[in-house]
């Protein structure tokens, strides 16, 4: 009864090579979308403010709700380029709590020892992604034992609250640039050079490749010791750059005053469209994410909601924004 | 074809073992430039292993490898591979997802540098597509990720045919045209003539044998590990091909008088795999062993895998052997019980809590009926050997309380030893009652089953009852003929 | 027979470490002090060890499952519980038992709302659960905001209480250990989330209901940590918003240094007492001996990347 039945061999077209261009516009437009989300958000935000609260829209007001973001947009770049390459930092918060901690007392008394101890803080980052690779440990654990290590450094340093920020520094965070508020200036200005190097230069291929297709990069025959290394100096220089900005705003220091940021940082990296693993990562879309978080506990006080829900808020425009990234990701028909 | 020139790369007596197996026996295989050589041969005949040595992914263990008269072989990698002009297609992509095609391009030639290097690898990777696949809309801003996987394949294509300032000799191309479809494969294949015919050299391997036979000039069949016969293309045809391939028609066991299980009621299973165009569906009887056959990699594991889901979702009890044992079988942690007992810890259970003699006495049970070498079930798992690693897969579904027995192709680098002993194991079990269902990629293996289906491109093509079971037509039907 | 004892070696070998290390810190600190005090310190030392391992074990079952899974709503959850606890209880010892079942209805919630975001957005655990504490937050600020209620008379002594220096409250997290204990390599779910752990894919193919033992360890977690919330609120004589800042890195840190595997499917139950005592006893040692507060932070950082360092390199690890 079972008599061998070859099927009918017609030429079947199989997983097809060129798309239809139906298709692809539909990838377009999804990709487009997901691009846009960021963006979107923090219009959509900046919008409403603007609604319930017209004056927020001059120079001071600018000014006043967007100064705490440049050290939250810098923190959130060092740790999008730690998670270029799939790994993240959870001492970044205290490190930039011990960078403001040092500015506030060994940069103002001793400007020379100061200058010499960030430069070290850079190096220790770049030996830290030197063991994380050569041991192959796992990030995430390694930061959480550093940042105790930054936390005890920081109040070695700064027992109690207090110090003071050198002169230069607080007059170059108040410096007034024309039309836009400074730190519009600084958010656009450090968007526009990460994209220009991460992006758009060749250096920025090969570290991005690094995270999305580690053995491809490998067997092209550049060495993965150097990209961590490379990247996890420059979130280090960035974090500097973070405690030192944030440092001349408050213009005194405390072992705790950043520790939010760790995880603000990652919220921000995440709602600017980046993901923790395969090198997706936008600059752009960071300081947008950074920008949104900030602004997102303003808004709360324009709208005169406690600020008990300030935080609550970030949540629930973090949780909003991924929904949303899901719902056009499932939108997206991903041809096979 | 010029047999005077000296040739690009020569192989002499390249051997390589994969622990106990022996993946290439002494292999001679010489590649000419000005020459298209096409590799074929079943699955594991060492086509693979082969390329990758030639490509420099893996290290001869024997053997040489002369170029240009020189022994190469120590210290050969992927640079000097390189440097040599070699390049490789391989199955697996070796691009960068979350790149865009030019920046794909950047990857592989650094000579692309300065101020618009961007544009100029776009312009440089769609001169290289526009020359092989005409008509391709493929923008070179486009993220990998983005791309559909036929896409991509055109991406790695068409990339390892371009160079800056660098030398280009040989393209090995692996099963390059499996995710193309007809009209783009064409135009690759048109492509490779036109290489060919400039000098250069191109090493094909395919399973379709229509393509083989119309581009290449030379086709070496593997088998084995070893290369069995080197001719002119036109010297084979479709018949010839597929003789070569198999091994001889042996002289057949003598087999029990085949009674077929099929009479009976309602099969325990019977679906229809995903991909399948008409009403075909893969069914098994109560105590049957049902053999799925093809090539490697042509959805029999997906299919599997999907019946597992499908099962569990519902609350019917299954159980599967998988076949690669480190990603889908063993817990590396664990001993060798608790590695058996993970699919039967309800039934161990007393009370609320699981009891540890009764997980003991299964292990020891088992271990006994598998015959499990070991002095102590509690060692891990990583101190048995594969082979009996292997059987503690088999252990852990065999005692579990499921009637149907799904196996991924578990005999994988398993010595003859073992596999004798399992197979009896199995057709025991499938006397009392048990089904099972065997995904295979060793012909031999087919003997064993009661029916056969063979899968190509995610459907099954054609099923047969062991009496009608033969070598050739389960070949033939896995390589893609031409309708006649 | 030789394997075996290696393995066997292996198996404990974690276990003993952390204890070892905080005897001998135990030892050197009395040596310091010539042995005055020798019963306050373990009775402290237990006390605040014990909150550390309360949510030690939560953390530690979450990290069980495989990379990429931690609970960042720890701190948050235990905000949030405390001030629902000392709320419900209302400083009646009545209301104890309403207290203590608000809060474990709390833990379930947060659990299944983590598991909810995880399932549901598709998103990593991190930033699921980072999300989640954000909103934890909050509400604990909303909700907690009134004057502080101090805990009920009989829970605080509770709390607090010891029988011959054995604090109550060790002796019961001991007993919850135990549980946690026979939870992990005696139950079917203990035994799945170890095989997740350590190979999803082949987990499932084993016939490991996936998503129920993530979905049961993200709620263990969450219980966990309300747990310790309540309790914290009763030791410390009343909630406070920040009274579990510490405990994100504290569970962290005890899970790693007790042993447990950080690429998951390795757990640890012992070694995280181990841990707790090591921890804070390192603590109290360097006190004794006057190091500042600056000092004993960097040195727990030291040690735990030191931990990690020589117990990683056995297998690959990644971190996500």
């Amino acid at each position: 009864m079972n008599a061998p039945q070859p099927m009918t061999l017609k030429p079947q077209p199989q997983a097809s090579g060129a798309v239809t261009p139906a298709a692809a516009r539909a990838v377009n437009r999804a990709r487009l979308l997901r691009n846009a989300l960021p963006a979107v958000s923090l219009i959509v935000l900046l919008a409403t403010i603007f609604i319930m609260q017209p004056r927020a829209m001059s120079y001071m007001g600018m000014n006043l709700m967007l100064n705490l973001a440049v050290p939250i947009a810098l923190a959130t770049i060092a740790q999008m380029l730690i998670i270029t390459v799939n790994d993240l930092d959870l001492s970044l918060g205290s490190f930039i709590s011990f960078v403001a901690c040092v500015a506030a007392t060994l940069l103002n008394d001793h400007p020379l020892l100061g200058c010499l101890a960030l430069v070290g803080c850079v190096a220790v980052y770049a030996l830290l992604g030197a063991l994380i690779h050569i041991r192959q440990l796992p990030a995430i654990v390694v930061t959480l034992g550093m940042s105790f290590i930054w936390v005890g450094g920081a109040v070695l340093l700064l027992p109690a609250p207090g110090g003071s920020a050198p002169q230069w520094l607080q007059a170059l965070v108040k410096i007034k640039t024309p039309l836009l508020p400074f730190a519009v200036v600084m958010c656009v200005v450090l968007a526009v050079a990460v994209h220009l190097f991460l992006m758009r230069s060749t250096w920025g291929v090969v570290l991005r490749g690094a995270g999305g297709n580690p053995l491809a990069i490998a067997k092209a025959g550049w060495s993965l010791l150097k990209i961590k290394v490379t990247l996890y100096a420059m979130a280090g220089t960035f974090g500097v750059l973070s405690g030192l900005f944030l440092v001349g705003l408050t213009t005194s220091a405390d072992a705790n005053m950043a520790l939010r940021y760790t995880l603000l940082s990652i919220a921000g990296v995440i709602l600017g469209g980046g993901e923790f693993t395969g090198g997706r990562v936008s600059p752009v879309g960071a300081v947008l994410g950074a920008l949104t978080l900030v602004l997102a506990g303003s808004l709360l006080s324009f709208i005169r909601i406690s600020p008990d829900w300030q935080i609550g808020a970030q949540g629930a425009i973090l949780i909003l924004v991924l929904a949303l990234r899901t719902a056009v990701n499932r939108l997206e028909a991903r041809p096979t | 074809m010029s047999t005077t020139q000296a040739p690009l790369v020569d192989l002499k007596g390249v051997g390589k073992r994969f622990g106990a197996v022996r993946a290439l026996d002494s292999v001679d295989l010489m590649f000419q430039a000005g020459e298209c050589l096409g590799l074929i041969g079943h699955n594991g005949a060492g086509k693979s292993t082969l390329m990758h040595i030639l490509a420099g992914t893996l290290r001869a263990d024997s053997g040489a490898l002369l170029m240009a008269g020189a022994d190469v072989r120590s210290g050969y990698s992927v640079q000097v591979a390189r440097q040599h002009g070699i390049r490789c297609v391989f199955q697996e992509l070796s691009l960068c997802p979350n790149l865009t095609v030019a920046e794909n391009t950047r990857l592989m030639c650094p000579a692309l540098r300065g101020f618009g290097w961007r544009r100029r690898a776009g312009a440089l990777i769609v001169a290289s597509l526009d020359s092989i696949f005409p008509g391709h809309g493929i923008s070179p801003s486009a993220v990998i990720a983005d791309l559909p996987i036929g896409q991509r394949q055109m991406v790695e294509i068409a990339r390892a045919f371009t160079c800056v300032d660098e030398h280009l000799a040989l393209v090995i191309l692996d099963e390059p045209t499996s995710s193309l479809d007809a009209r783009v494969a064409e135009q690759l294949l048109r492509h490779v003539r036109r290489y060919v015919e400039g000098g250069g050299c191109v090493v094909l391997i395919s399973h379709i044998l229509g393509e083989m036979l119309a581009t290449c000039d030379r086709i070496a069949v593997m088998s084995d590990g070893c290369v069995v016969e080197v001719r002119a293309a036109n010297a084979f045809t479709h018949a010839s091909l597929v003789e070569s391939m198999g091994s001889m028609a042996k002289a057949q066991a003598a087999s029990q008088v085949f009674v077929s299980k099929r009479d009976s009621q309602t099969p325990v299973v019977n679906q229809r795999p995903a991909r399948q165009r008409n009403q075909q569906t893969v069914a098994a009887w109560a105590g049957e062993i049902v053999g799925l056959a093809g090539l490697a990699g042509q959805g029999q594991s997906q299919w599997l895998v999907h019946l597992l889901r499908e099962r569990v979702a519902k609350g019917l009890p299954v159980a599967l052997v998988a076949g690669d044992r480190q990603t889908d079988g063993i817990f590396n942690l664990w001993s060798i019980a608790e590695n058996i007992t993970i699919s039967s810890l309800a039934a161990l259970k007393r009370g609320a809590l699981i009891d540890p003699a009764a997980e003991q006495s299964m292990a020891a049970q088992w271990q006994q009926r598998m015959g499990i070498r070991t002095p102590d079930m509690n060692s891990p798992i990583l101190s048995l050997s594969g082979g009996n690693q292997q059987k503690a897969l088999f252990a852990r579904a065999l005692a579990s309380d499921s009637d149907l027995i799904l196996m991924d192709d578990p005999m994988r680098g398993v010595d003859v030893g073992t596999k004798r002993e399992v197979y009896a194991i199995i057709k025991d079990e499938a006397s009392r009652g048990r089904t099972f269902i065997w995904y295979t990629t060793e012909l031999e293996e087919l003997d064993h089953c009661d029916h056969i289906y063979v899968f190509r491109d995610g459907q099954t093509v054609a099923d047969m009852a062991r009496d009608q079971l033969s070598e050739a037509q389960v070949l033939r039907s896995s390589f893609q003929e031409e309708v006649a | 027979m030789n394997l075996n004892l290696h393995f066997d070696r292996v198996r404990s070998k974690p276990w003993l470490w952390s204890f070892l290390a905080a005897l001998l810190v135990w030892l050197a600190t009395l040596v310091f002090t010539r042995g005055e005090g020798a019963g306050a310190l373990t009775s402290s030392a237990l006390s605040f060890s014990a909150f550390f391992v309360i949510v030690g074990v939560g953390q530690m079952f979450v990290i069980t499952t495989g990379p990429g899974n931690i609970d960042l709503s720890i701190p948050a959850n235990i905000a949030l519980s405390g001030a629902v606890g000392m709320k419900l209880m209302d400083s009646q010892n009545d209301l104890i038992v309403l207290g203590v079942a608000g809060v474990l209805g709390v833990g379930v919630l947060v659990g299944c709302a983590n598991y909810a975001l995880i399932r549901v957005l598709r998103i990593p655990p991190i930033i699921a659960t980072l999300s989640a504490s954000f909103l934890l937050q909050s509400v604990a600020i909303a909700y907690g905001r009134s004057v502080r209620i101090a805990p009920p008379e009989l829970f605080y002594q509770f709390s607090t209480g010891n029988v011959m220096g054995v604090p109550y409250l060790a002796v019961a997290v001991v007993l919850l250990t135990v549980f946690a204990g026979y939870l992990l390599s005696r139950t079917l779910y203990g035994r799945w989330a170890l095989a997740v752990g350590q190979n999803i894919r082949a987990a499932e193919l084993a016939g490991v209901r996936v998503e129920r033992v993530r979905w049961a360890t993200y709620v263990l977690s969450a219980v966990f940590a309300s747990l310790c919330g309540v309790l914290l609120a009763g030791f410390s004589g009343g909630a406070s918003l920040s009274m579990g800042d510490e405990y994100l890195l504290a569970s962290i840190a005890v899970v790693v240094i007790g042993g447990t595997s950080v690429a998951g499917g390795f757990s640890n139950v012992p070694g995280l007492w181990g841990a707790a005592l090591f921890l804070y006893l390192l603590v109290s040692m360097l006190n004794t001996f006057g190091a500042s507060a600056g000092v004993r932070l960097i040195l727990t950082g030291v040690i735990i990347i030191a931990v990690i360092a020589a117990v990683s390199g056995r297998k690959s690890l990644r971190s996500l």
